[in-house]
């Protein structure tokens, strides 16, 4: 498959994904330069963390006006799987492909740290084969992942069962304590009403080989590989 | 030249961490009379050539599309100069 990894000036995850879904995972992965809005045949996309643009203005505000975005767009809207990975959620959001917005940390602090989420929904291009329940440890690394939506937003996502991950202890277990950033209902990860694009803060890419300390957050990468739910 | 100033500032309904932050830091240094301090963005924007009419509906829609994130902010927008 070839995966395409879009790169914005100040993305810092790019190179570390690239390798996740190429020399790891074994498929084409390319980088997509943010000012070409050519995806190159690219049958899969991901959104990288980073700081683009130095999160001036918002985080993600600035990224999302990229050339690459309308085709990023496009694509999902035709049914193709796109994954976005911290920076790359709140770029989804902001271009309005995602729900929600991103506040400050509830502590106020950059987290860098190792987190656990659940995965809450498998029907969804990044968890396709994963089990509801499943514990997934990862690192996170982020000053604003504390996910907003209003009510009416939030009632409507959890119904229509569109939480993909929850942030959990080790045990999987749902508590205040284990949402780290104050997210609201503790959710770390979303999906759109097709289900073809998905979001997490969470790195999976940085918990993808034994050399990492972690090889956990392959699954997830894998998932977003080989699955087509429609 | 006309100069419009668009303030940006979280909903209301919508927790501000930063303000609640330095509100309480403000605590901490003996200014207990303040009960709330909510933070925001101020741009200050110049045009030149415009009517006022227009330069506001240009600047009313740069804060709509990118200046403010219409899911947790909200603007005012006021002349300067």
């Amino acid at each position: 498959m070839k995966v395409g990894v879009v790169v914005f000036p100040g993305s810092n995850c790019d190179q570390d994904t690239k390798r996740a879904f190429g020399e790891v995972l074994g498929q084409d992965a390319r980088f997509l330069w943010h000012k070409d809005p050519d995806l190159h045949c690219a049958d899969a996309i991901v959104i990288p963390g980073g700081f683009s643009y130095g999160d001036y203005l918002r985080t993600g505000a600035i990224a999302r006006f990229s050339p690459v975005m309308n085709s990023v767009k496009a694509f999902a809207q035709r049914g193709g799987p796109v994954l976005g990975i911290c920076n790359g959620f709140q770029i989804l959001q902001e271009a309005g492909m995602l729900d929600g917005a991103m506040l400050r940390n509830r502590n106020v602090k950059f987290l860098s740290q190792k987190v656990h989420i659940r995965v809450e929904a498998t029907n969804t291009v990044a968890t396709y084969g994963l089990k509801a329940g499943d514990v997934v440890g990862l690192p996170i690394a982020h000053g604003d992942g504390n996910l907003y939506l209003d009510d009416g937003s939030l009632a409507r996502l959890e119904a229509e069962g569109r939480v993909v991950f929850r942030y959990c202890d080790v045990a999987g277990q749902v508590s205040d304590e284990a949402n780290v950033n104050g997210s609201r209902n503790s959710i770390a990860g979303i999906c759109n009403q097709r289900r073809n694009v998905v979001a997490l803060m969470p790195h999976p890419e940085r918990a993808s080989e034994a050399i990492l300390g972690s090889d956990q957050g392959r699954k997830i990468l894998e998932a977003f590989v080989s699955s087509r739910p429609e | 030249m006309i100069q419009l100033r668009v303030l940006v500032s979280l909903k209301t309904s919508v927790f501000d961490p930063q303000g609640r932050t330095t509100l309480a830091a403000l605590h901490g240094l003996g200014y207990k009379a303040a009960t709330d301090l909510r933070q925001g963005k101020s741009f200050l924007l110049s045009f030149d050539g415009l009517t006022e009419e227009e330069a506001r509906r240009q600047a009313e829609e740069m804060a709509a599309k990118v200046l403010s994130n219409p899911v947790i902010e909200s603007f005012k927008i006021e002349r300067v100069a």
